[in-house]
């Protein structure tokens, strides 16, 4: 019997510290460390006529203070632009400090450095910027005229330009297809702005020895910010090493990197020689990290008399904001994502990523895919009022069959590869999801309604992941892998996932993630990719050192491989308990030592081995020591999916909406840890609920954001969010070790689709337009009833 | 700047700072006294990771100057436990349930349940939900949360 930890609601690990006030977060370290604030661009768009720091020169504690012109050549460049890709034809990224021109409010264009951070405000308080205020560009349709322009080479403010078409199995293409339909029809859909907002903004904590720098960030992927600080300062790699601490939630805007601080702090601790910290506050957040969502859709579809789609055009207006730092990956999710759990006859999608003067736009949980799932979903509603069908039954007619797995939708996707769906089973989803929500027994009345949606999310994306073992000579193991965590809970399931594999109590198992000191080698935590990547490679690597560990014992036992178990941390021929060893004991034989410094060495001393004298202490091949290293790195993506279902309730007077029920059925292949997975979806589902009734961002005319505090960008509280029904399918990934599937942003996806759904069911209006307000419902209903 | 000399009783033990009088108490716990337990989301009133019990009221420390609370009792999240590592019950409640993840609001959570159950030890539903509802989650959608609310004062009445 081996320790059956996966699949088990294993209590976190990582709870006794962060319950008792114990947790490490950016802000709780570096006492000593000097304080930044920035001056950030009061303007959305303007010229830097004039910076006058002579104001601030007196302010007590002042340390220095520092603009473009003091940069280095390095820093002075541009930031990289991260994910290049061929149809970016026109990429742009900010400086780390504004050059000339800033494109948005809250660009940074001083860095300030004093004793605290209430002195560096007082101090940035006192530095005049003298700007020529330029014309700004704002709106995605204003911006697409091209009047104005965001950047004076980008004629049109267009960024990007990419189409993709799959003709249909006799090779009609999707306008034919739709020209030729029984029925057509063509609608525009929008979404608005949000973000993902974790309760911890970002921060950066730098120290510099003389020779080595070590830094801190609250980031989504420590490894690849090292790599960009060591090109930004010119330092060789193993002198830099960067630490993600608790991070107080990611959702996608920590992915992005290097942000101008990471690079400016630890260049001002090396400059100073003292630690130097910057810790953003909630206001710069809002102004100067990034938002996600904003995208204009036009529809075009053309379907048979069934409700069976046959040809699907889809244009797409994506506003990036002012720079394209994390290249077009939103549009091109969105474009990919959209045909979902369905077969669709044909398909053209084109999108224009488009500058704006607002904040820039990086993925946020879902990344694209709430965009897509709207049309989607929508457009299904739309055939199934058309043809007067039920909603769930065109959705079933268009349905991939769990036969037809693996299905090639003929796209490519994010990670540059083919769009093929490797398993799920959709018509049993639907089954499960009508169940829980009671879809066919639902008892429409006036201002209730019901609402279903379907999407299918691609997870763990490549390239790779790592993962390292090592088992110690007192029996303990030591896990570490390259990507970060941001409260999934990673510390307990890859112990479980190691525990189960050696065979050892899980609690000899210790995690450690975003430590580039512990492991060099990974690309990061988004795309719902940290279990399915580091997850196999912690499994592969535990199967190398299990092989091993085998080994070695079967040696020592003089007992074949083959007939041995590990339990409870103990080597044992299987059946016979009495021949055993334990893990620690073969960890102290693995690594053939000189000295004995104490009881457990000695035993692994050149004299105490058993080894025979002609042989070499370490085996031709062997290593020292227990420990396995591994990666995991897969052809393609895996597909998880989901269907959600809801029952709203909308005000008769006041148009507000209240959800009354809200269930989930979700299928992310094999579960490490359900407890752990539900946790995922009920922090998607909340975010997805702020996305489709409460949260935007709103920009007036002169690209001023005018909700830029918790005030008035309205997140969820307990009282908003609805008690969340969840049920479990479980078709496993045949594409990885452990048959998982990504969990992470499933919650959000679908829930402003469910929700217009409902909504629409509830008004007889349609809801082409997420979010909605009270008063935007309001009004929809004065303009129906004139 | 000037500084005023004040003394909190934290956690039961009385603590000097010398403080600007525009010292938030949320920065004074953090960064004077060293206690990185509590946390600011916001800064502005808001999100409620900032909250401890004053004088055993839940306030939020980041709309409070350390100053106008000289002399008076703080309980912090550090505080909240017994003796050593042990948990206190609403802290239990929260492992159990899983009703935290990234934990940065946790603190706020625990401090603001700590003094709903203590006045009112087996609220209903309803009124777990509004007793919560001043303090925001970015992560566990809250469902877990109130799961661990009740499951405290069940604990609590053992
Ligand atoms: S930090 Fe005090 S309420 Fe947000
Ligand atoms: S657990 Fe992350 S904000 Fe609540």
């Amino acid at each position: 019997m081996t320790t059956q930890l996966f699949g088990e609601r294993v209590r976190r690990r990582e709870d006794p510290r962060l319950l008792t006030g114990q947790g490490r977060y950016l802000d709780d370290l570096g006492r000593d460390a000097l304080a930044v604030a920035f001056v950030r661009s009061p303007h959305a768009h303007a010229r830097i006529r004039d910076i006058d720091v002579s104001g601030a020169l007196d302010v007590e504690g002042l340390v220095a203070v520092y603009t473009y012109e003091d940069l280095p050549e390095r820093l002075a460049e541009p930031l990289p632009l991260l994910i290049p890709h061929p149809a970016l034809t026109h990429g742009r990224t900010a400086h780390p400090l504004a050059k000339d021109v800033v494109r948005h409010v809250g660009e940074p264009v001083v860095m300030v450095v004093a004793e605290d951070r209430y002195l560096a405000e007082d101090a940035c308080g006192l530095i005049e910027v003298d700007y020529e205020v330029l014309k700004p560009v704002v709106g995605i349709e204003e911006a697409a005229q091209g009047a104005q322009l965001v950047h004076e080479d980008v004629p049109g403010n267009v960024g990007a330009h990419m189409v993709q078409e799959v003709p249909a199995a006799d090779g009609r293409s999707a306008r034919e297809a739709i020209e030729t339909a029984p029925h057509t029809l063509a609608f525009r859909l929008d979404i608005e702005r949000s973000a993902s907002m974790p309760l911890e903004g970002r921060g950066v904590y730098a120290r510099w020895d003389g020779s080595d720098l070590r830094v801190y960030s609250s980031t989504q992927t420590s490894t690849s910010v090292r790599m960009a600080i060591a090109a930004k300062l010119e330092l060789p790699l193993p002198h830099v090493e960067v630490i993600a601490p608790d991070v107080g939630g990611g959702f996608g805007v920590k992915i992005m990197h290097p942000w101008p601080e990471e690079i400016l702090v630890p260049w001002a601790a090396m400059l100073l020689g003292r630690p130097v910290k910057w810790t953003e506050d909630r206001r710069e957040h809002f102004v100067s990290s990034a938002h996600e969502r904003g995208q204009v859709h036009y529809v075009r579809v053309g379907f048979d008399d069934e409700g069976r789609v046959q040809g699907l055009e889809v244009t797409i207006l994506h506003d990036h904001g002012a720079y394209t730092p994390y290249g077009i990956i939103v549009p091109i999710i969105t474009s990919t994502q959209l045909l979902g759990p369905y077969r669709i006859g044909a398909y053209r999608v084109e999108f224009s990523s488009i500058y704006t003067n607002t904040v820039q736009v990086t993925p946020y949980r879902g990344a694209g895919r709430p965009q897509g799932v709207f049309c989607m979903e929508r457009t299904m509603d739309k055939i199934a009022q058309y043809l007067g069908l039920d909603r769930a039954a065109v959705r079933e007619r268009n349905f991939i069959q769990p036969d037809e797995f693996p299905y090639d939708q003929g796209m490519i996707f994010q990670d540059g590869r083919p769009l093929i769906y490797d398993s799920g089973n959709y018509p049993e989803m639907l089954r499960m999801v009508k169940e829980l929500i009671g879809w066919d027994s639902f008892d429409k009345r006036p201002h209730t309604g019901i609402g279903l949606a379907c999407y299918v999310e691609g997870t763990g994306v490549g390239p790779y992941e790592g993962g390292h073992v090592q088992v110690t000579s007192d029996g303990r193991v030591h896990v570490s892998t390259g990507l970060t965590s941001q409260g999934q809970g990673h510390e307990t399931v890859f112990a479980q996932i190691a525990a189960t594999e050696l065979g050892v109590p899980i609690e000899k198992v210790s995690v450690v993630t975003g430590d580039t000191r512990r492991f060099g080698y990974a690309v990061g935590t988004f795309a719902s990719r940290a279990a399915v990547m580091s997850g196999n490679a912690i499994a592969l690597a535990c199967r190398k050192v299990r092989e091993k560990a085998l080994r070695i014992a079967a040696d020592a036992l003089e007992a074949d491989p083959g007939d041995l178990e590990i339990t409870e941390g103990v080597v044992h021929v299987k059946g016979a308990p009495g021949a055993s060893i334990p893990l620690a004991t073969v960890a102290v034989l693995a690594n053939p030592l000189r000295y004995a410094f104490d009881e457990e060495a000695r035993r692994a001393t050149q004299f105490a081995s058993a080894a025979a004298p002609d042989r070499p202490p370490v085996a031709e091949g062997e290593e020292p020591g227990l420990e396995g290293r591994d990666y995991y790195s897969p052809v393609r993506s895996t597909f998880a999916a989901g269907m959600h279902a809801a029952i709203v309730e909308t005000d008769p007077d006041t148009a507000e909406v209240r959800i009354l029920r809200y269930a989930v059925v979700h299928d992310c292949g094999r579960l490490i840890n359900p407890m752990i997975v539900e946790g995922q979806i009920h922090g998607g589902v909340a975010q997805g609920v702020g996305g489709a009734l409460y949260e935007r961002m709103v920009y007036d005319s002169h690209g001023q954001l005018l909700n830029a505090s918790f005030m008035d960008f309205l997140m969820p509280y307990a009282t908003e969010v609805p008690r969340i029904e969840t049920a479990h399918l479980e078709t496993p990934s045949p594409l990885n070790p452990l048959g998982i599937k990504g969990a992470g942003e499933a919650g959000v996806i679908p829930v402003s689709a469910v929700l217009a759904s409902a909504i629409e069911d509830a008004e007889g209006l349609p809801i082409d337009r997420m979010p909605i307000s009270p008063a935007e419902l309001y009004h929809l209903r004065q303009s129906r009833d004139g | 700047m000037r500084r005023h000399d004040i003394t909190l009783v934290v956690n039961g033990v009385a603590r000097q700072a010398s403080v600007p009088a525009r010292r938030l108490l949320s920065d004074c716990l953090r960064h004077d006294l060293g206690l990185t337990g509590t946390h600011v989301g916001c800064e502005h009133g808001v999100c409620g990771c900032c909250t401890v019990l004053l004088d055993g009221q839940p306030v939020r420390s980041c709309l409070t100057f350390a100053v106008s609370v000289d002399g008076h009792e703080i309980t912090t999240v550090e505080g909240l436990g017994g003796d050593g590592d042990s948990l206190s019950p609403v802290q239990q409640a929260f492992a159990e349930c899983h009703a935290l993840q990234c934990g940065f609001c946790t603190p706020g959570f625990l401090c603001t349940v700590t003094a709903l159950l203590r006045d009112n030890p087996a609220p209903t539903d309803e009124e777990v939900v509004e007793g919560i509802s001043g303090n925001l989650c970015r992560c566990t959608g809250y469902q877990n949360i109130v799961k661990a609310v009740h499951r405290a004062a069940e604990l609590m009445a053992e």
